[in-house]
């Protein structure tokens, strides 16, 4: 049973809370998507980590109900030192 | 021999080998052809091994690494990753010198 795009997002914000998510389903049989994911939890893992954490928020449906998830993961900009905020010369 | 067994056999005796879906010569999944291209683009000699031959190495492969996806790249032992991130990490140029790092001859220079 394919699954849809609401599916996927909300199965990787509810693993993900702070997640910034954009799906684009890439052949329209609800089989095949693009996901970019974009959260802190990804800060410092390795790729293969950061596309691991995202399967395991999909609950064992990749590669079995969801074909193909071309995975573009990133744990965003650096977020600004404190210190650098408050000090001033 | 169990399919754990021969795909821990085949990653030690291979400095680079792929789990792909068909053979170098002739991928069956789009994915798997997509780096199969990209180390022929390298000129990394490396070992094809298709899950499709049986469904234990199918599926003992994705409990092997934890990944739930054909195909699978792995380096001196080590797993790389699917199609987007080999794909990604070729783009980059990091894919060459890990290979550079790991001691496998690279033909291409880095994009």
């Amino acid at each position: 049973m394919p699954m849809d795009a609401r599916e996927i997002e909300r199965l990787i914000r509810d693993a993900l809370p702070d997640a910034q998510v954009t799906i684009r389903d890439l052949a329209g049989d609800g089989d095949h998507y693009a996901a970019t994911v974009v959260s802190e939890a990804f800060r410092g893992k390795s790729r293969v980590q950061q596309h691991q954490i995202v399967y395991q928020a999909l609950k064992g449906q990749m590669g079995g109900a969801l074909h193909a998830l071309a995975l573009q993961t990133s744990a965003g900009p650096a977020p600004e030192p404190d210190t650098a905020k408050g000090y001033v010369l | 021999m169990s399919a754990q067994q021969q795909i821990a056999d085949a990653i030690a005796s291979n400095d680079v080998v792929l789990f792909m879906k068909g053979t170098p010569q002739f991928p069956q999944c789009g994915f798997s052809g997509q780096v199969v291209q990209i180390l022929d683009y390298l000129g990394v000699p490396y070992a094809g091994v298709n899950v499709l031959a049986s469904d234990e190495m199918r599926n003992g492969i994705k409990e092997f690494s934890n990944w739930p996806t054909i195909p699978q790249l792995y380096v001196k032992g080590e797993f790389i990753g699917g199609c987007d991130i080999v794909r990604e990490m070729f783009q980059a140029g990091e894919l060459q010198s890990h290979l550079k790092q790991a001691g496998v001859a690279v033909k291409q220079p880095a994009a």
